[in-house]
């Protein structure tokens, strides 16, 4: 593995792959091989799929068999109306909080930051059994907006967004109130666009978290005009509902197919997003 | 003229919780009051039909320590965050450095190596179930190759466990990546080469050059991982449903099985006392290392 960085460049054409280029290609096969399997499965009449035939015919009745067995247009429609109603809600209160965190003293200030971050560790994820309480008396229970609603305050975008905000030089802000803007014009002319490449980050962390979160919209939802893509995915997939495994492949392949192709296409801004967000 | 700076002040202070004041009240209602009434239904009985709920103290807490199943979930869950945590981040940190380098074909290894992120744990489940099946799976046919029997993987007690911490690993390295590529585009390359002209040999060069300057970026992903290690349980659902015989059970799993399967909250509410304060014992450690950074700036 030392020989293959000191290699003269004046050999470059024509020689082997390096031991770091096999291991490299090795892991990311490994690492796709689960994924490949799936779409190789989806493809195939079950029987070809498991005998790895490389002969046999492609088909697409999976995928038209796992259509017809669950509502799933009603499940997209669910994960959308979520993920854009969380997304929306994190913006707000996160970037009003960020703000006030950032710029505006007020007693207690430092104290109360440290409460929000402490939300970093009270995971919505432990509290499932009280939260169910709470949604429940809010009336909220089985609704889109119960499954939201513990979300939306979250302390990972207001120590984003103030960290943002803070780094935004004070003059920017001086110069928009000489020219007249209130509280609100300074956020929105000068924080707010100072700090896109954040929003981009977060917005990007937050959908595909949200799109994949299972275990507390398994809990707070009953019927299928709330459930999510990925509860409807475990209630079809589960092992006792005997769906045999290219059904299985072809439905997980439906439901996690526009955050793979979103992921695909905008492979380079989302990583690059991720990295400028610095997190720091 | 004091007195209107004093003016200027409050109102300050007064836009400051006006701003701030939405996302409290939000973290008050599904942070904090849960919290404290987890804290609080944990001291109580079980409510039944014929029983009302009572007060009983630490009964649950001294019920939980003389259950074995307990004992064996804690220990689950001590092995598969004893695995994941240095397994992914060891890894995580090798893609990076393969991901970072001049490989042919960089894109893809990279997309390769992130693509798990973006899976739901749900579907990672059922991608994986297939490898894990005994005989016709994946795992069997390439082990069956070399002459092994077919194994069980999911359905004894000896390796369903550890087909979990596979998928989990699986699904974190990847996503650890990205925080160590941040990382290292951030050390400049010149120190590389001089390295180089002091004679240190690549492995000379990372112990001594890269891991130390990756440390903050290290204990950032590490308390990621500690976290993950309590949270990422929704494939426990699709792959083994904590068992056999509770064999592969982790306790988010286990809270959600007594709170919604079982109906005993009190219990489920100790329980989630317990992994709170785990929680807080890793944040306050946190906040000490945070405040320390603060301070050298």
């Amino acid at each position: 593995m030392v020989a293959s960085t000191s290699r003269p460049a004046t050999s470059r054409s024509l020689v082997l792959p390096s031991l770091d280029a096999i291991g490299a290609w090795v892991l990311a096969l490994v690492w796709i091989a689960p994924l490949v399997f799936a779409v190789w499965a989806a493809f195939h009449t079950p029987r070809a799929a498991l005998a790895f035939d490389i002969s046999a015919p492609l088909t697409f009745d999976n995928f038209v068999a796992a259509w017809r067995a669950a509502p799933w247009p009603r499940f997209f429609l669910n994960t959308m109306m979520l993920v854009t109603s969380i997304l929306a809600g994190q913006l707000v209160l996160c970037t009003l909080a960020g703000y006030a965190f950032a710029r505006f003293p007020f007693r207690g200030r430092e104290v109360v930051f440290y409460l929000v971050l402490l939300q970093l560790f009270i995971l919505p994820e432990v509290l499932i059994v009280e939260n169910y309480v709470i949604v429940s008396r809010l009336g909220l229970f089985d609704t889109i907006l119960g499954i939201g609603l513990p979300y939306m305050a979250s302390a990972f975008g207001i120590f984003l967004l103030r960290q943002a905000f803070k780094s935004v030089p004070r003059e920017l802000e001086e110069a928009a109130r000489v020219e007249g803007c209130g509280w609100v014009g300074v956020l929105w002319r000068v924080y707010v666009p100072a700090a896109r490449p954040v929003y981009l980050a977060y917005a990007l962390v937050s959908v595909a978290t949200h799109w994949n979160n299972f275990l507390w919209p398994l809990v707070i939802t009953n019927s299928v005009s709330t459930r999510p893509l990925t509860v409807g995915l475990s209630l079809f997939g589960a092992p006792e509902s005997g769906v045999n495994i290219a059904v299985i492949s072809a439905a997980t392949l439906m439901t996690i197919a526009p955050l793979l192709i979103a992921f695909l296409i905008f492979q380079r801004q989302f990583i690059q997003a991720f990295l400028r967000a610095g997190i720091r | 003229m004091s007195e209107t700076g004093s003016l200027e002040r409050r109102r300050l202070a007064l836009y400051g919780w006006m701003l701030a004041g939405p996302a409290l009240i939000l973290l008050t209602l599904f942070a904090f009051l849960p919290t404290v009434s987890t804290i609080w239904q944990s001291l109580y009985s079980r409510e039944t039909a014929r029983r009302p709920s009572v007060f009983v103290g630490l009964d649950n807490y001294r019920a939980l320590i003389d259950d074995p199943t307990f004992w064996q979930v804690v220990t689950n869950n001590l092995v598969y965050a004893a695995v994941t945590i240095p397994l992914s981040i060891a890894i995580a940190l090798g893609m990076a450095l393969w991901a970072n380098s001049h490989l042919p074909g960089r894109g893809f290894v990279r997309a390769a190596y992130f693509t798990p992120t973006m899976l739901p744990m749900i579907a990672a489940a059922n991608l994986w179930l297939f490898f894990f099946t005994p005989s016709i799976g994946l795992i069997d046919r390439i082990t069956g190759l070399f002459g092994f029997a077919p194994t069980n993987w999911l359905g004894q007690q000896e390796t369903a466990l550890w087909a979990v911490i596979v998928v989990t690993v699986w699904k974190e390295a990847g996503f650890f990546m990205i925080f160590y590529l941040a990382a290292l585009q951030t050390i400049p390359p010149d120190l590389r080469e001089a390295a180089t002209i002091e004679g240190a040999g690549r492995w000379t060069y990372t112990r001594r050059v890269l891991l130390p300057l990756l440390m903050p970026t290290t204990l950032f992903i590490m308390i990621n991982a500690l976290i993950n290690s309590v949270k990422l349980i929704d494939h426990l659902f699709i792959l083994t449903k904590g068992g056999p015989y509770n064999a592969s059970k982790l306790i988010l799993y286990w809270i959600w099985e007594t709170a919604f399967s079982y109906f005993d909250r009190p219990t489920a509410a100790a329980l989630t006392v317990i992994v709170l304060a785990a929680m807080g014992l890793i944040a306050v450690l946190q906040f000490r290392g945070l405040e320390k950074r603060i301070h050298y700036r």
